[in-house]
């Protein structure tokens, strides 16, 4: 048997045969019947088959609501940082890491304060109220946050204000110590002055 | 094997700590064999740490799980690739590469440094070994050794945090690593300069290739870490202004602040305390950033580099910025400049504000990485400083600083002309409003974007301007087609034409950063066959539809990947595939959370972003968020054209010996001479 088999022309008893056969298409039957389970793929036709482990495919999932994809609570989530340390905010958070516990539970307080009728701006400041001014992406423009944004365009603007004082007593100063300097005597140039256009031309020409 | 790494790490101490002692007593007293000495114990210091190296290498082969390392970051089933990057994927095994590369480093520059420049090196020796024993010491007295053994044996390792398995992070550290290390060099050859009173340009020439390869180095970092956010974290950016992403970035600031300021120096022998200074901070700024990464002091999504070293160095910081300032200030008299400033309006004058702007953006971001603990200080108040506070301040300085790229190469050095200026600005002038027009006529009206690409046009037209000119010249000169002129004249000049691609290639990423001001992203759940769609910025329409889940197993982990169709404009364009990924040692246990991988088509005009947030209720519905960012090829691409450029900068050779007499500062000498 084994010789038969091995001997690369796979000669065998049309029982045999047949018995394989069979058995191979008892084997594909529960395969059709299980791709048949799943043939929601195809497009709009009904429910979503069962993933084998959905453990490994993170969180479970709610399908999205309105307020979930709302732009006006996105650009509020925008301005609020998540809480679980990860330094992003609230939207960004929520549909990037999706094992955060925290920024759906702080959406869903969004989305809530603004169903009690809240502006966004009473949105946020209950965020802070809650939270403290860590809770804001960029820290308000008042008090000592002022200082926050304006001390580096003001050092800027001082240390622009001191480069050109600089400048200006260095560009005096040379131009005293040219004055000082006894210029160099020059002779008559031995050029004409077709010559001496065509030598600027050529050097205005070069690089630099 | 941990033995040996061990008894390596102890002996590289002892050889550092000597190194250091005979360097700096050589160097000072003149005394010849203790310099010998010091040089051999940088070589043999750097013997040692490559065994420690090697024996922590066989351990994450072997899967020497006893060892605390070993089973804390690696598992059984860890790619082989992965392995290699175990080496500097935790504070231990960091610290220890670290060390290694230092040493590497400062033999380096004890073998190529050129016979003229000698007198530096005992100091360097000196230098280089203090400091390669500071990063010793850590390992060894704070709890950050890679050798430390468990009292126990785990059948299988922790396993690799999911988002360093990732290419990026295989080379992305390593980059960084080696910016930060190497700016170490040329610390130690300003600290030669400084303690050996040789103030001259001499020490410039030596650095000269150091500094250069310090800032390719951070330059290949940081854009490699910006693309391992952008496919790895899955927020659909490259740069989230996070601290440590902040403190990456200030080395690199100042060095560039610098390789602008040296050419003043070594062209009209100004700025030598301010060029030092530059020298100094860096290396003083790339130790504060290992600080902020290390101590977890600011939140970080670096937070896995954490630990309480990082206190080691914030003393080691204070001490060593404590001696530097000493030293400088001691030195002050003797760095007078040679020469002065003859115009406001001169090449000079324009790497001045240029400087003036790398600083400042430098300052803002310390700043605004600072503030939160300022804040809390001051006024007991617990703030964040997030991007919308980054982008505000250091955008328009950005802008500023783009623009005066364009202007400094069309000044002339010591004093421009009016008519000279009208003849440089007129082409760049007129390519900028140009693309401006064309924006506004195209509807563009987001002021950022709109000046970011016009100053970007100006940028451009003075690069073209200057080849043009230069390969022209060389075209009438030696009637080389126009080509071939143009390579010979970066040849022949590859500092001034390699800095021009540099230029060329932050054109094209500040373009491309402009271009993120234009994404659209939506999110949906989708049933197998169900569609959503998604308008791009320039108007097309894109068509994602679900078409199924399937879980398998592969290497490390059990994959759920989505499969999603993608149409534009009712034509098929490909297929994306998003996958969750839940990573299991070798008994099949669970190790992390499962992570996102990111489904990416990269296009010249557009990237489709698809992250798979989940399955509702473990069946095939899936939750997207799908986002179209516009333009972000071109970081990659401007990535790659401003390292080409450093690259050539950094290739010895080229140029007629008077150019590169010139370029090595012997114009200043000669002239002060």
């Amino acid at each position: 048997m084994m010789d038969r088999w091995n001997d690369g022309k796979m000669e065998c008893e049309r029982r045999e045969f047949l018995g394989l056969a069979f058995a191979g298409f008892l084997s594909l039957v529960p395969t059709f019947q299980r791709s048949n389970g799943v043939q929601d793929s195809l497009a709009g036709s009904g429910p979503a088959g069962k993933v084998p482990d959905p453990a490994s495919a993170g969180r479970p999932m709610t399908p999205l609501t309105a307020a979930d994809t709302d732009a006006y609570y996105q650009s509020i989530e925008k301005k609020l940082k998540c809480t679980c340390g990860c330094g992003l905010d609230i939207y960004t958070c929520r549909t990037t890491d999706f094992t955060c516990t925290y920024s759906p539970n702080l959406h869903r307080q969004v989305v809530a304060l603004g169903e009690q009728g809240k502006t966004a701006q009473e949105i946020l400041d209950a965020f802070v109220a809650q939270y403290g001014q860590q809770a804001l992406m960029a820290p308000p423009k008042r008090g000592f946050n002022l200082a926050g944004y304006f001390v580096p365009s003001l050092v800027v603007l001082v240390a622009a204000g001191f480069l050109i004082r600089a400048l200006q007593r260095w560009t005096r100063a040379a131009a005293v110590q040219a004055a000082a300097t006894p210029p160099i005597a020059r002779g008559p140039l031995d050029a004409s002055p077709a010559e001496l256009e065509r030598l600027r031309r050529e050097l205005e020409r070069l690089p630099g | 094997m941990t033995l040996l790494g061990s008894i390596a790490l102890w002996l590289a101490l002892l050889m550092g700590l000597w190194g250091g002692v005979t360097g700096f007593v050589g160097g000072l007293q003149g005394r010849s064999d203790l310099q010998r000495s010091a040089r051999h114990a940088v070589f043999a210091m750097f013997a040692a740490l490559a065994v420690a190296v090697v024996c922590l290498e066989v351990a994450i082969f072997r899967h020497d799980f006893n060892v605390a390392y070993v089973a804390g970051r690696t598992s059984r089933n860890l790619p082989t690739f992965y392995l290699w990057s175990a080496l500097y994927s935790g504070q231990e095994g960091s610290l220890l590469f670290w060390a290694t590369v230092l040493s590497l480093f400062a033999a380096l520059a004890q073998v190529l440094t050129s016979a003229r420049h000698r007198a530096y090196l005992p100091f360097v020796a000196g230098v280089t070994c203090l400091v390669a024993s500071f990063f010793i010491s850590v390992m060894l007295f704070a709890p950050a050794n890679p050798f430390a053994r468990l009292p126990y044996t785990p059948v299988d390792g922790a396993g690799m945090n999911p988002q360093l398995q990732n290419p990026g992070m295989v080379f992305h550290p390593p980059m960084l690593y080696l910016g930060y290390i190497s700016i170490t060099i040329p610390f130690a050859f300003a600290i030669a300069a400084l303690l050996s009173k040789k103030l001259d340009v001499d020490w410039l020439v030596a650095i000269r290739k150091w500094t250069l390869l310090s800032w390719l180095f951070l330059s290949i970092g940081l854009l490699i870490g910006m693309w391992w956010a952008y496919v790895e974290l899955g927020w659909g950016g490259y740069w989230a202004w996070d601290p440590v992403e902040n403190v990456a970035l200030l080395p690199w600031l100042t060095m560039t602040a610098f390789l602008h300021s040296v050419m003043i120096q070594e062209k009209r022998g100004m700025l030598k305390k301010w060029n030092l200074a530059l020298i100094l901070g860096s290396w003083l700024l790339s130790i504060f950033g290992t600080f902020i990464t290390r101590s977890g002091v600011i939140a970080s999504v670096h937070s896995f580099t954490q630990s309480n070293v990082g206190y080691f160095f914030l003393v080691f910081l204070l001490f060593a910025g404590a001696a530097t300032v000493v030293l400088y200030a001691n030195r002050l008299p003797l760095l007078e400049a040679e020469t002065t400033l003859e115009s406001m309006v001169s090449r000079e004058a324009s790497f001045l504000f240029n400087n003036l702007l790398f600083l400042g953006i430098a300052f803002s971001v310390l700043w605004g990485t600072l503030f939160p603990i300022l804040s809390e200080w001051v006024k007991g108040t617990k703030v964040t400083v997030g991007p919308p506070f980054f982008n505000q301040v250091n955008i328009p300085l950005g802008l500023a600083l783009l623009a005066l790229t364009g202007v400094g190469p069309l000044i002339a050095w010591r004093r421009a002309s009016l008519p000279n200026l009208r003849r440089q600005f007129a082409v760049p002038a007129t390519t900028g409003v140009f693309v401006l027009l064309i924006l506004l006529v195209a509807g563009m009206r987001d002021l950022g974007p709109l000046m970011a690409i016009a100053i970007g046009g100006f940028v451009m037209g003075t690069v073209t301007q200057e080849f043009a000119r230069g390969a022209g010249a060389r075209h009438r000169q030696y009637g080389e087609p126009l080509a071939l002129a143009a390579l010979r004249l970066i040849g022949r000049n590859r500092r001034r034409y390699g800095g021009y691609i540099v230029h060329t290639g932050m054109v094209l990423l500040f373009v491309a950063f402009a271009g993120m001001a234009f994404k659209t992203e939506t999110q949906a759940t989708l049933r197998p066959g169900e569609s959503v769609t998604l308008r791009s910025p320039y108007g097309n329409v894109y068509t994602f539809t679900h078409v199924s889940v399937s879980q398998y197993d592969a290497l490390n982990r059990r994959v759920t990947a989505a499969l999603v169709e993608v149409s534009r404009d009712g034509k098929h364009v490909g297929r994306l595939r998003t996958e969750k990924r839940q990573h299991v040692d070798a008994l099949g246990r669970n190790t992390f959370e499962p992570s996102t991988e990111v489904g990416i088509r990269s296009g010249l005009r557009e990237d489709l972003y698809v992250v798979l947030g989940g399955l509702v209720n473990g069946t095939e519905q899936a939750v997207y968020r799908i986002t179209i960012n516009p333009l972000v090829w071109w970081v990659w691409f401007g990535g790659y054209v401003l390292v080409a450029g450093g690259l050539i900068v950094l290739w010895p050779g080229g140029g007629s010996p008077a150019v590169r007499r010139t370029q090595a500062g012997y114009a200043v000498k000669l002239e002060a001479k």
